[in-house]
């Protein structure tokens, strides 16, 4: 059994194609304190290589990309 | 400045020549993707893709000379959805209507598959800051005025371009 995260707020992108998930995500993420968590769920296929380049690229921390109920689930801390 | 800096941002630096609605897309996903991961951005639109820069986008599709256009129905049952139908190409090219057909069965099936729309996309470029040069050189061909244009554009040439892209990260043509 993994650990609960908790998210301070959730983003739901579902039914949304590349490149609106990052794009959103990357919207939200500046709407949170940094240290706090973003849940992002999404149906596309394409998110969670997507969300790891995200992640890299701009720093914020990947916390855990899983499925749950056929959808994709992110949570990501706000670094900077 | 990107390269110059070892702190700054990467820089992606795009050309966007093709105004036809399906080649519209590919600059404006890359643009709105680099600006969300942080990066700097600026697209060139010259040739045909200024008109991406016009305030009412009319960007049509047309299956003449896309001989590979995958064209299926956005509506129906999932097996006829499921369909692709073969499109001779220059016979329907020539059908009157065919082009705003393909044109609005493209928009409706990216509609119902979650793409955003290209109108969408540019705006948040716009949003992100993403530097949007229009080609002096293809306005003065066409005979475009500057308030043809966005007033968040700016106008400019290969140099300006060339000028940007010197110190991208990654330069692309479409």
């Amino acid at each position: 059994m993994m650990d609960v995260i908790k998210e301070d707020q959730v983003l739901d992108c579902s039914g949304m194609l590349c490149p609106m998930p990052v794009v959103k995500t990357s919207k939200a993420i500046k709407t949170i304190d940094v240290g706090q968590v973003l849940k992002m769920i999404s149906t596309d296929p394409g998110a969670p290589p997507d969300m790891e380049a995200w992640s890299r690229q701009t720093g914020n921390e990947l916390l855990r990309s899983m499925q749950e109920d056929g959808k994709f689930v992110f949570f990501i801390r706000r670094v900077k | 400045m990107s390269k110059s800096d070892p702190n700054a941002p990467k820089r992606l630096a795009l050309i966007a020549s093709k105004g036809t609605l399906d080649w519209a897309y590919p600059p404006f996903i890359l643009a709105s993707a680099a600006g969300a991961m942080g990066w700097e951005v600026g697209v060139f639109f010259t040739f045909y893709g200024l008109t991406l820069l016009k305030p009412q986008l009319t960007a049509a599709v047309s299956p003449l000379g896309n001989p590979a256009m995958p064209m299926k129905m956005p509506f129906g049952p999932e097996g006829f959805q499921n369909i692709n139908w073969p499109m001779p190409n220059l016979l329907m090219a020539n059908v009157p209507g065919f082009e705003g057909l393909a044109t609005t069965l493209m928009k409706q099936t990216f509609h119902n598959k979650g793409v955003a729309t290209i109108e969408e996309l540019r705006q948040m470029c716009v949003e992100m800051d993403v530097r949007l040069i229009g080609c002096q050189m293809t306005m003065d061909v066409f005979g475009f005025k500057r308030e043809d244009f966005i007033k968040e554009c700016e106008i400019g040439g290969a140099a300006t371009f060339l000028e940007y892209a010197s110190d991208a990260d990654v330069q692309l043509f479409v």
